[in-house]
């Protein structure tokens, strides 16, 4: 990709913004007193943003990474002769896990595994498992059987098949399950600042609950930037492998 | 070079194949004929044990395919289907360089057999070898499904009507191919079809099977002259054997060598290892009943007359 193209990338604009507010934050600091008189400091100032950021992408990071583990190998596990007839289970646990609010699953996990990060992981976790699971199905039982039975005829073993065939042909779908769960994942990362996980949801619920309407907007925007620029980056990335002329 | 000894296929109760013998010697193209749901691609796909058998022997070039792993026999024995199956997310050359590269072949001579393949069935290596499939036409794509059933040489080729799928143009063209390859070749050849002018056209033995038995088993004409059973007259379609039979005997079986001057005998001539049926083809088009024969360098070499089609 050269110089031009990666300018005309709409992701790599807002992350750029996104950078700049997230560094640039205290700059502002004139703007938002003379906005909103009377609130001192103007910007949040507990913690810089961009530790929350960090400590929000890592939570995210971690979670996404554990669903992507967990949900692609049980999709690939169900798609085998031998996990075929776990295929309706899996689906229907994977839908009661995504009809839980997050709220919900953050309440039952505190008093498991107590306050901090970890019960946000959890939730998050068990949220943005579905879609990577449903996706991973769909994009593995959908390659076509001629393939699967030249492929068979000419001597590859299962695993081969797997590796060169199944799932390159299913990781465009795969990447948009991914896509889904981690753009969910950072939204309702938020929600774990209320059981003490360090994220950009912290401004928001210190405003709310201290009454500083700047703080609730400087969250906010960050973490609204943060899910768009990862969620355009994915739609890139996902355009290139649906563009490669042997994707049709 | 296959032997099947008393194989037999259950699903349930019902029986897709049953008792099933048959020997094909090796430079053979032998083709599994009969009507859809007789077994034929059931029989070709054990042999390459895609599917088990439930009983009997399978002997590839001698050896028990039961103590061969799948893959191994696999990779020996050529695969082409009809809907050829090639990946999508590979180029052409890819495709073709499947087999080779699954048994380590040295690059440079993985990429030698994918130009060699791609010559021999008429697609320049330079502007297809980096194409993808989708960017194929039907007839292109089967071609490059037969080249990669070529690939790893093997001495034995299964296809399950390969041809099925493709306009007639397309297919005349490619059975044209592929009867040349076994020619120069002289692999064996197991080819499922259902369609009896294909079968008549390539085979050098046909096994007509029914209900998952041999019906008959022999070359085209003796098939054609003595059906073995009311059901194999039937399924050759009893009125128009007469005319099978001219699809089947050649022009140089019949023609008059020499007679190479008479004024009467005039036009094209017609090849003398095309069948009868394109001699009489071209009488009835040119309103003669009397055509000059060439040999394969283009050389008159006799006649063929209506009279010698029909003795």
């Amino acid at each position: 990709m050269t110089g031009t193209h990666l300018l005309r990338s709409p992701a790599l604009w807002v992350w750029l913004v996104f950078a700049a507010l997230l560094f640039g934050m205290p700059a502002l600091e004139p703007l938002f007193s003379h906005i909103f008189p009377g609130i001192r400091p103007a910007v949040f100032d507990r913690d810089s943003f961009v530790a929350l950021w960090l400590s929000h992408a890592w939570l995210v990071l971690l979670s996404s990474a554990a669903s992507a583990v967990l949900g692609i190998g049980l999709a690939v596990f169900v798609t085998r002769p031998a996990g075929r007839d776990f295929r309706a289970i899996v689906n229907a646990l994977a839908t009661i896990g995504q009809t839980f609010p997050p709220a919900a699953v953050l309440a039952l996990a505190v008093p498991a595994v107590g306050f901090g990060p970890r019960p946000t992981v959890i939730a998050l976790f068990l949220y943005g498992l579905l879609p990577i699971i449903e996706n991973s199905i769909a994009g593995l039982a959908g390659v076509p059987s001629a393939i699967l039975e030249a492929a068979e005829g000419m001597g590859l073993s299962a695993a081969q098949r797997l590796r060169r065939v199944e799932l390159p042909l299913a990781a465009p779908l795969v990447l948009a399950g991914l896509r889904l769960s981690v753009t969910i994942g950072i939204g309702t990362a938020t929600i774990g600042s209320t059981v003490g996980a360090l994220t950009l949801g912290t401004p928001i619920f210190d405003g709310l609950i201290g009454n500083k309407l700047p703080f609730v907007l400087q969250g906010a925007v960050l973490i609204a930037l943060f899910a768009i620029a990862t969620d355009l980056t994915f739609a890139e990335a996902e355009g290139r492998l649906r563009t490669r002329p042997g994707q049709g | 070079m296959i032997e099947l000894q008393h194989v037999a296929k259950r699903y349930g109760d019902r029986g897709i194949v049953e008792d099933l013998c048959l020997t094909v010697a090796e430079g053979e193209f032998c083709v599994l004929l009969g009507p859809s749901g007789c077994g034929k691609s059931t029989t070709l796909r054990m042999i390459n044990r895609l599917i088990p058998c439930d009983s009997g022997t399978i002997r590839v070039g001698g050896e028990d395919i039961a103590t061969i792993a799948p893959e191994a026999l696999r990779r020996r024995i050529g695969y082409a289907i009809q809907s050829i199956g090639l990946f999508p997310h590979w180029t052409v050359a890819d495709n073709i360089a499947t087999v080779p590269r699954l048994l380590k072949w040295p690059e440079a001579r993985v990429r030698e057999r994918v130009g060699e393949l791609l010559q021999m069935l008429r697609l320049d290596p330079a502007s297809y070898g980096g194409k993808y499939p989708q960017q194929l036409s039907g007839g292109e794509q089967q071609r490059v499904g037969v080249a990669r059933a070529l690939a790893a040489d093997p001495d034995l080729l299964l296809m399950d009507e390969p041809f099925g799928a493709v306009d007639p143009v397309t297919r005349d063209a490619l059975q044209g191919e592929l009867a040349h390859i076994h020619r120069v070749t002289r692999k064996t050849i197991l080819f499922v079809t259902h369609d009896i002018e294909e079968a008549l056209r390539l085979a050098t033995s046909i096994a007509l099977m029914n209900r998952g038995r041999l019906a008959q088993y022999g070359p085209p004409l003796e098939i054609l002259e003595r059906p073995a059973d009311a059901f194999v007259h039937e399924f050759l379609g009893s009125h128009g054997i007469g005319l099978k039979l001219l699809s089947v005997r050649r022009v140089s079986d019949r023609m008059r060598s020499g007679e190479t001057a008479e004024p009467d005998a005039a036009g094209e001539p017609v090849a003398a290892d095309a069948p009868l049926r394109d001699a009489l083809a071209a009488m009835a088009a040119r309103h003669t009943d009397r055509i000059p024969v060439r040999d394969e360098q283009g050389r008159r070499v006799g006649v063929i007359a209506l009279a010698d089609l029909v003795r």
